[in-house]
């Protein structure tokens, strides 16, 4: 009896319906992060797992100079994308939240959010053609004349990475501000002027304050998964542009070491979320502060 | 003028953003085997050239498969979810969800080799299975993420008016909610197949002998003889990924007004 009622309470059907995505996850998701976790303590040689514990990869991974750069220039250029990327993307958000009439407003988050939507991996190449030597940019400003030699320093290396990643990643940034932007009641601003401050003390003391979260929320969707990033890295950022991602691929597929290849994600998933907590750690605080 | 620099500034970001998509049609149409300005001359060779390329058209067609699986799949779990969340109030919803939508910000590379690591060791053979699999993975976040504000909007007394007025939850579903949240479930298919037609990192690992499309492109890419090709086969990709776009959107609209909800624009 008390079993068939629970079975028609609100918490039962809810779990009832969930269930099949939440199964999904836990299969797909939960059980293959658990496996590359214990393939991180293994070791392999040639085609045979030794499953003893051990923390031989990792003691490996920590030393290895060419495992520890790579690690460094995945936070190096994560951080460095994450910044020009948010930093691009305020004005924007801010434009079409402040300056852009109600009914528009769809429409342009709807063609910020078109490229994204089109091809990655031939957005990429096209990058490299537009930063090559030869490319569209170096051409422009010579034909142009403001530069004589073309610039060298735009295409394989980690500028050009930069560069790709923040085009790629623009969306992320844009929306997550913009939701936040929107939520602003502006009749907040309204009573900063009347009461004397001008429009950019307003802007710092009260919109900017109330548009952190979403801030916070740009810096963690284009952080995280840009450490991760593969294609972008391999085509236009030379030898001295790869990223970890690149070595988990060469460790799984090519050298055939998967414990190793397991080691380096969870290590880039750990430092990914280390620097994660501690960013909205910090921005806890400052917020806090702000009140 | 009120917003005069910004809107400069907004334009050309813009441009920053549309550069690649602009770039791709006038390299498709140009006369010459080296993708740089100067422009030679128009024609459409490479396109003709598309047609005859037997590898690429089982990797076209082995892609269509993935991705119209991915996309069913990924709505009907996504419709599950989302349902579930809008309409019921349970203990640990939040965390259940938050680890529903958690590869929407995982690096794909994790998600590739974890699922590749899993697969080897069950000693399943890859295939377009596993890469579907995958693609489903990464695409139940949007499909929740779109059918969300579908199933937010709704309103819980046509329900029930459904109830009193003698139909089954089953009929009740069929006739009034199914219909309302439509144009959400339009959209999230449209999606799930444009994301799972482009995705390329899951599929690179996953697919086994038989690439699908961008695994395909990607091989191509170390030969700089077959680029014009494959600048003509990407704008064919952008054209139809636009004309689904538009269309997602024109369903999300409809919705939105259907459920007399208020517009909050983009799909994330």
């Amino acid at each position: 009896m008390k079993l068939r009622q629970y079975l028609r309470s609100d918490a039962a059907r809810g779990y009832l319906l969930v269930s099949p995505t939440a199964l999904y996850a836990l299969l797909l998701l939960a059980v293959p992060l658990a496996a590359i976790f214990a393939f991180s303590f293994w070791t392999q040689d040639y085609l045979t797992i030794d499953k003893t514990w051990t923390l031989k990869n990792y003691r490996e991974a920590l030393s290895e100079p060419l495992y520890r750069e790579l690690m460094f220039r995945s936070v190096r250029i994560s951080a460095a994308v994450t910044l020009a990327t948010v930093l691009l993307a305020f004005p924007i958000a801010y434009f079409v939240s402040f300056h852009v009439p109600k009914e528009r407003k769809s429409l342009w988050i709807f063609l910020i959010t078109i490229p994204f939507w089109t091809s990655y991996l031939i957005r990429v190449f096209l990058w490299k053609v537009i930063l090559g030597y030869n490319g569209v940019l170096n051409t422009t400003l010579q034909g142009v004349g403001i530069i004589d030699e073309p610039l060298t320093f735009i295409l394989y290396n980690a500028n050009a990475v930069v560069i790709t990643l923040a085009h790629a990643f623009a969306p992320f940034a844009i929306l997550p501000i913009f939701v936040a932007l929107e939520k602003i009641d502006r009749s907040l601003l309204e009573a900063s002027l009347d009461l004397g401050e001008s429009k950019v003390t307003t802007f710092f003391r009260v919109t900017l304050p109330l548009a952190m979260p979403g801030v916070i929320a740009a810096v963690l969707i284009v952080f995280i998964p840009t450490i991760g990033d593969y294609v972008t890295p391999r085509l236009v950022g030379g030898p001295n542009g790869l990223m970890i991602a690149n070595m988990i691929q060469t460790q799984f597929l090519k050298l055939n070491n998967a414990p190793m290849g397991a080691t380096l994600a969870v290590l880039a998933m750990l430092i990914v979320t280390a620097i994660s907590l501690v960013f909205v750690g910090l921005n806890r605080k400052f917020l806090r502060g702000q009140k | 003028m009120k917003g005069g620099w910004l809107k400069i500034y907004a334009i050309g970001y813009l441009l920053f953003l549309y550069a690649p998509i602009i770039l791709l049609p006038i390299f498709a149409f140009n006369d010459a085997t080296i993708i740089a300005f100067p422009l030679k001359g128009f024609t459409t060779q490479w396109f003709s050239e598309l047609a005859t390329i037997p590898a690429l058209h089982s990797a076209v067609l082995n892609s269509l498969l993935i991705a119209v699986t991915t996309a069913v799949v990924s709505t009907v779990l996504g419709v599950c979810a989302a349902r579930a969340a809008a309409r019921y109030q349970f203990p640990g919803k939040k965390g259940i969800m938050g680890a529903i939508m958690l590869p929407l910000v995982l690096p794909e590379i994790i998600v590739a080799v974890s699922l590749l690591v899993v697969l080897l060791q069950l000693g399943l053979s890859l295939g377009a299975w596993t890469v579907i699999l995958g693609h489903v993975l990464i695409c139940t976040p949007f499909s929740i993420a779109i059918l969300n504000s579908a199933f937010q909007n709704l309103d819980m007394s046509m329900e029930e008016a459904s109830y009193d007025l003698g139909e089954t939850p089953w009929s009740t579903f069929r006739l009034i909610t199914l219909p309302l949240v439509m144009p959400g479930i339009i959209s999230s298919l449209l999606i799930g197949f444009t994301i799972s037609l482009d995705e390329f990192i899951i599929a690179f690992f996953l697919t086994g002998a038989e690439p699908t499309l961008p695994v395909y492109l990607w091989s191509q890419l170390r030969f700089p003889q077959k680029i014009p090709v494959v600048m003509a086969l990407g704008t064919i990709l952008v054209l139809l990924s636009i004309i689904l776009l538009t269309m997602a959107e024109y369903f999300r609209r409809r919705g939105i007004a259907r459920a007399g909800g208020k517009d909050t624009g983009g799909f994330l």
